[in-house]
């Protein structure tokens, strides 16, 4: 049995200027021990979807359909106070900027024994004990010691560190980190996502890096799930995206990511345009109006919205072209920009 | 912590200082820039109709209106520390420390009259700040929680109605329907103290409590209103629903506690100036209290007692802002910090 998946999310929000189609039928599975990148610029939709599985956006405005199976129980349907007795236990979730995501008022010990105690039934002591061992696992040093301070008076690599000892206190199945080292210091990335690496492996949780960063999930992920305008536009393994992408955003996700093989003064490719509205979605494919090769398909991207279609191996891309156009492309105009001409 | 209480204390010393400085140059600098005289000053004081000028000069030179301002502040201060004596030429005044003024009109220190009247003030002021607080919370919270919903729009439309309306409209409206038509509460003018019948005096001050929290909790209700909704907003609010928090738990141990930390330092001033006197609810409501002795000296023109209100009235406000930076470091940590 899958251990995750989610099959046609749509999480729709009405508002005043119309319907904001955050997420927009999305679907994919993940076992446990594996982890899933998601990527995409603002506003795609990815910490939405992450909310979503975490059952947040229930009892607010948000409008949610499809099906998201957890361990074998469907949660879209299920009740808010059923999915929140899961929420810290089964699945937990590591936020992007911990300094605003710890209670200020509270002690980093305070908060941990907090997430601990709600879910099991134990005495102060006991818990006090547990968070203090959570924090050594995340190497803090002198845990006994840095469980009474206030979130304030930690780094923000260190922050972090206790906020992934906040996850993992009730040793969670399924951890979905946001944008986990956005706020952080480039040497303290790193550390960070080393640490998550080795956590993942002794859990044997699974894990969902949701990020823009394509550097941050070549570090960690199996999957890859890009996302487009609330949808997804191309899924494949770590080596798929990196080595074959096939859809003309992930180039341009690839063409704006900073390399150290490149020539230093070589210019990045950024993606002209920018993201598009949720509201109006663009029709047709929602990546036209961006697309450099919109019209070599025949003015089908402007009127017909793309299927995400298998191309090989559990590789799949939501685009118009022709699959040997896309790989000729990537092979003779892309690939050759990305790596340099020197 | 220790070096923040002790700065803090420091502070509030200073402040006192300052506090007794500004008002007594309001008393007496500022009317001797704008040219009025020693002798004026012997005749405002004492009220001597139908004195000789030789007289008043006399008394001025007694009282010590004709020394340097310094020197005049160093007596007044000295009187507050040690207690004082006024020579009028015909008597010795005696005025024990802490001696706040010697009313000439009235012929009594200006001291032991405000603390005959404190207790009304200080039961009025401190019933009523529970009332206002509790209630104004209590609908701002539910108020946000529930934003636009009919309990929502009541609210703040009374909210809206509390702040505007004046204590002399609401007072004199309940006290018309309240004891005159309905004789449920008791007419205005009565207080009895709480020594002598507790029942008593929470019934003698129900009407006065309300109609002064009602001014209060509308305003306590919509600051605490906008608070709770930008706190429900924060991201560590997200953090605790991430946890598995149940919302009641996620309302009052994250969203509540952050929300109140303004209220707080409102809720120190508030109360700490009107126990320098509620002067429009106990002169509505006719209540033997600080207020009405400020009201009842500024009408007989009896500046000594005036002087003494405000300095009362000073102390407590700096009083109060001293516990609320105390208690703003226990509820804040990172205050400590600074």
């Amino acid at each position: 049995m899958t251990f995750l998946e989610l099959k046609d999310l749509r999480i729709h929000f009405p508002t005043d200027d119309g319907l904001v189609k955050s997420v927009d039928g999305l679907s994919f599975t993940l076992e446990r021990g594996k982890t899933l990148g998601i990527v995409g610029e603002s506003g795609s939709g990815k910490s939405v979807t992450s909310l979503g599985v975490l059952g947040l956006h229930k009892g607010g405005r948000a409008k949610i359909s499809g099906e998201i199976w957890l361990d074998g129980e469907e949660l879209v349907g299920a009740s808010a106070e059923h999915v929140r007795k899961l929420r810290g236990k089964k699945m937990a979730m590591i936020f992007q900027d911990p300094l605003s995501a710890m209670h200020p008022y509270y002690t980093v010990g305070n908060q941990i024994i907090e997430a601990y105690r709600i879910h099991h039934d134990v005495s102060k002591k006991v818990a006090r004990k547990h968070a203090i061992d959570m924090l050594a696992r995340v190497g803090i040093p002198q845990p006994d010691r840095r469980v009474d301070s206030y979130p304030h008076e930690f780094s923000g690599g260190m922050r972090q560190r206790a906020m992934i000892a906040m996850a993992l206190c009730c040793d969670p199945e399924l951890l979905i980190a946001d944008e986990p080292t956005t706020a952080l210091d480039v040497t303290v990335q790193a550390q960070i996502l080393d640490l998550m690496r080795d956590l993942q492996r002794d859990f044997n949780a699974a894990l969902i890096i949701i990020t823009h960063d394509l550097g941050v999930v070549a570090e960690l992920s199996d999957d890859i799930l890009v996302m487009y305008g609330g949808k997804c536009i191309e899924y494949g393994s770590a080596e798929d995206i990196f080595e074959r992408p096939e859809h003309p955003y992930t180039w341009g996700l690839l063409g704006s990511m900073p390399r150290l093989d490149r020539e230093p003064t070589e210019r990045l490719l950024p993606i002209k345009g920018s993201p598009p509205s949720l509201i109006n979605v663009p029709s047709g494919c929602a990546f036209h109006p961006r697309c450099p090769y919109a019209e070599r398909t025949a003015g089908r991207s402007e009127t017909e919205v793309p299927e995400l279609l298998e191309t090989a191996g559990g590789h799949r891309v939501r685009c118009h072209l022709p699959g040997e156009r896309r790989r000729a492309i990537w092979e003779k105009e892309v690939m050759p920009n990305l790596e340099g001409t020197s | 912590m220790v070096t923040y209480i002790i700065r803090r204390l420091i502070a509030a010393v200073l402040m006192l200082v300052v506090v007794s400085i500004v008002t007594f140059s309001i008393f007496f600098v500022i009317p001797r820039l704008a040219g009025v005289t020693a002798t004026d000053f012997a005749n405002r004081y004492v009220g001597s109709k139908g004195a000789t000028a030789e007289t008043v000069a006399h008394l001025a030179e007694k009282l010590g209106f004709n020394d340097p301002l310094t020197v005049q502040y160093g007596r007044w201060v000295k009187g507050i520390v040690a207690g004082s004596e006024f020579d009028t030429g015909v008597s010795i005044e005696h005025c024990p420390a802490p001696c706040l003024g010697y009313s000439f009109i009235t012929k009594t220190p200006v001291w032991p009259e405000l603390l005959d009247r404190l207790p009304v003030t200080v039961s009025l002021a401190l019933g009523a700040s529970v009332i206002w607080l509790v209630a104004g919370v209590a609908t701002g919270v539910l108020s946000a929680l529930r934003r636009g919903s009919f309990f929502d729009r009541a609210a703040m439309g009374v909210a809206l109605a509390g702040v505007s309306l004046p204590i002399f409209f609401t007072g004199m409206i309940s006290l018309v329907y309240f004891s005159y038509k309905f004789g449920i509460t008791v007419p205005g003018g009565t207080f009895v103290s709480f020594t002598e019948s507790p029942v008593q005096w929470a019934y003698s001050l129900i009407l006065p409590w309300i109609t002064l929290a009602f001014l209060y909790a509308a305003s306590y209700a919509r600051l605490t209103r906008a608070g709770m909704l930008e706190t429900m907003g924060e991201d560590y609010i997200r953090t605790a629903r991430a946890k598995g928090l149940p919302e009641s738990r996620v309302i009052t141990k994250h969203g509540l506690r952050a929300a109140l930390t303004p209220i707080v330092t409102i809720f120190g001033m508030d109360v700490g100036l009107l126990l320098g006197g509620a002067i429009l609810t106990e002169t509505t409501f006719s209540l033997p209290g600080v207020g009405r002795y400020a009201v009842q000296a500024i009408s007989a023109n009896d500046l000594p007692k005036i002087m003494g209100v405000v300095m009362l009235t000073a102390c407590f406000v700096v009083v109060a802002n001293l516990i609320v930076d105390l208690l703003y470091a226990v509820v804040d940590p990172r205050v400590r910090l600074g």
